[in-house]
């Protein structure tokens, strides 16, 4: 019998290859355009339903109230971002420092660990009264911030312990043959192969602030701190429902940035070596 | 170049092991009362069944391990002899964060020699190894066979007087196996290292050896040596030669007698 081999002619609905441009275009493209139709229906239902606004306002509702209340929500987004943004900086240096602390002896992993689950197992909206009665009524925001801290705190420790532990069984012998000491260890061994995880939790973490900050608020804020969530709460009551979406645009497309921030950092740090950031050529 | 066997037998040993034990915490005796010499310029392997011990003889001998009785003398004890010993493990082990000249720098690194200061011996070792426009890729980016050989350039780069190695080839498929396997006897040449060798290959171990030790496990111990005395440099024509038949032959007898003796 004659054998033949020959490449097989592309089959109908292979798609074909895009150019070089359009690929990243279209990654953009696609979530933003499918957007745009979910807004359109929702327009659409809103006015042939004619659904109450105090149920569900119309998106061109929402963006009406968000021209009008940009400065009260600008502020009120500011003041959140800035609880977020200092309880994750604290959370990423305390508990990488925490973590690299509790990994150079296994006595005071022993120690600490038990702690720092039990910190992180007890729900933040139970503590919330108590650390506002200590850090006072007048200072609410350094209430938030603690709280915030707490949400953060664990993912950056337990990620960095993980990490530090993970270097190459084969390497700690290349560093044991030529003598390194501890510090040369940590340096050039334990740290860098902790990366991936500390940028993981980093990731992780920085989600976490801005639930702990908002939650936070929900549970401790008063008229003093006045935050995003504190607008969602004050807009509730009023039944603005319009003005609840449109703090909750805010509140969204703040988490979002903070995520691809924390994105570009991860990709920026561990392009060339980490798998997770390295794509297959096919 | 012929290395003639006369001229180990005169020089000092560089490492030896008279009755040497050792027992795991958990009671296994893995080595039994072990004496082995390796002389200056000699290429040893430690050729044996899987448990035999002879990579832990090799941890022994560059204090990756301790045994439990008996003496060990080797180089590379006092404080300053850091770098004397090279060691090449089963897998490259290599620093996935930094490229090929970071991984090969890192022994001098830890060693305190600045980047600057190093970089001609960095350069000149991956040349040696055959890897010198390859100083700035990361190990990802290399094949297996070239990352075997940046963690040979790694163990090199302190011009060790020993180079002990572990089984290196036996995750690489034999095409590449018998490339480097080569390569290595040029690269011994050069360096004018010691080197012992552990494999389970008995065609491996005859091509590269001066001397065969042929290992039997439960317990871990020797149960006879051989000399390959062919001339180097030894090429693919060695290899289908029929005195390296002969001694696949003779050294393959001698490792069934070590397995009987385990069973």
């Amino acid at each position: 019998m004659n054998l033949q081999i020959t490449a097989p002619a592309a089959a109908p609905g292979t798609p074909r290859k895009l150019p070089r441009w359009l690929a990243p275009a279209l990654d953009v493209a696609t979530p933003v355009l499918g957007g745009l139709a979910f807004l359109l229906c929702w327009e659409i239902f809103v006015r042939a339903f004619e659904v109450s606004r105090f149920i569900l306002p119309a998106p061109s509702a929402i963006f009406a109230k968000l021209v009008a209340e940009f400065p009260v929500l600008l502020k009120a987004l500011l003041f959140t971002a800035t609880i977020t943004v200092s309880a994750f900086i604290a959370a990423v240096v305390s508990g990488i420092a925490v973590g690299v602390l509790i990994t150079q002896h296994r006595l005071t992993e022993k120690l600490v660990w038990p702690y720092a689950v039990a910190l992180q197992v007890t729900p933040m909206v139970a503590i919330a009264p108590l650390v506002v009665i200590w850090v006072g009524l007048d200072r609410v925001w350094l209430g938030l911030m603690v709280l915030a801290w707490i949400v953060a705190f664990f993912p950056m420790l337990s990620n960095t312990v993980v990490g530090m532990k993970s270097a190459d069984h084969g390497l700690r012998n290349v560093f044991q043959l030529y003598r390194a000491s501890r510090w040369q260890r940590f340096r050039h061994l334990q740290l860098p192969a902790a990366l991936p995880y500390i940028l993981a939790g980093a990731r992780i973490s920085s989600g976490l602030a801005v639930i702990g900050a908002v939650v936070a608020e929900f549970v401790a804020g008063s008229g003093a701190a006045t935050g995003l969530a504190w607008v969602i709460v004050e807009s509730g009551t009023m039944l603005d429902v319009a003005r609840m979406f449109a703090a909750l645009l805010m509140l969204s497309l703040f988490g979002l940035s903070i995520w691809f921030v924390m994105g570009h950092v991860q990709r920026l740090l561990l392009s060339r070596w980490h798998e997770s950031e390295v794509s297959q050529e096919g | 170049m012929n290395a003639p066997r006369a001229e180990f037998l005169d020089a000092e040993p560089l490492v030896r092991f008279s009755g040497v034990d050792k027992v795991y915490a958990n009671g296994t005796l893995a080595l039994k009362n072990l004496d082995l010499s390796v002389r200056p310029g000699e290429f040893v392997s430690l050729l044996g069944p899987s448990g035999c011990g002879k990579s832990t003889a090799l941890r022994i001998v560059a204090a990756l391990g301790h045994h439990s009785s008996g003496r060990v003398e080797r180089p590379g004890e006092g404080a300053d002899a850091r770098g004397e010993i090279g060691f090449v493990f089963q897998e490259p082990h290599l620093m996935p964060w930094g490229t090929v000249f970071d991984n090969v720098y890192l022994p001098l690194k830890l060693l305190g020699k600045s980047r600057a200061a190093a970089k001609a011996e960095v350069m000149a070792v991956l040349e040696m190894v055959g890897l010198s426009g390859f100083a700035d890729s990361y190990p990802r980016e290399l094949s297996g066979g070239m990352r075997m050989r940046v963690s040979i350039a790694r163990a090199l780069v302190t011009r060790p007087r020993l180079l002990l190695m572990d089984e290196p080839f036996a995750a690489l498929d034999e095409i590449t196996r018998n490339k480097l396997s080569r390569d290595l006897l040029s690269i011994w040449q050069a360096s004018g290292a010691t080197i012992m060798f552990v494999t389970h290959s008995v065609y491996e171990s005859v091509y590269l050896s001066s001397r065969i030790v042929v290992m039997a496990a439960r317990p871990g111990r020797i149960i006879g040596e051989l000399d390959i005395a062919e001339p180097y440099p030894r090429d693919e024509e060695f290899r289908l030669s029929p005195e390296y038949a002969a001694h696949c032959r003779e050294v393959s007898a001698l490792l069934a007698r070590a397995m009987n003796e385990a069973a």
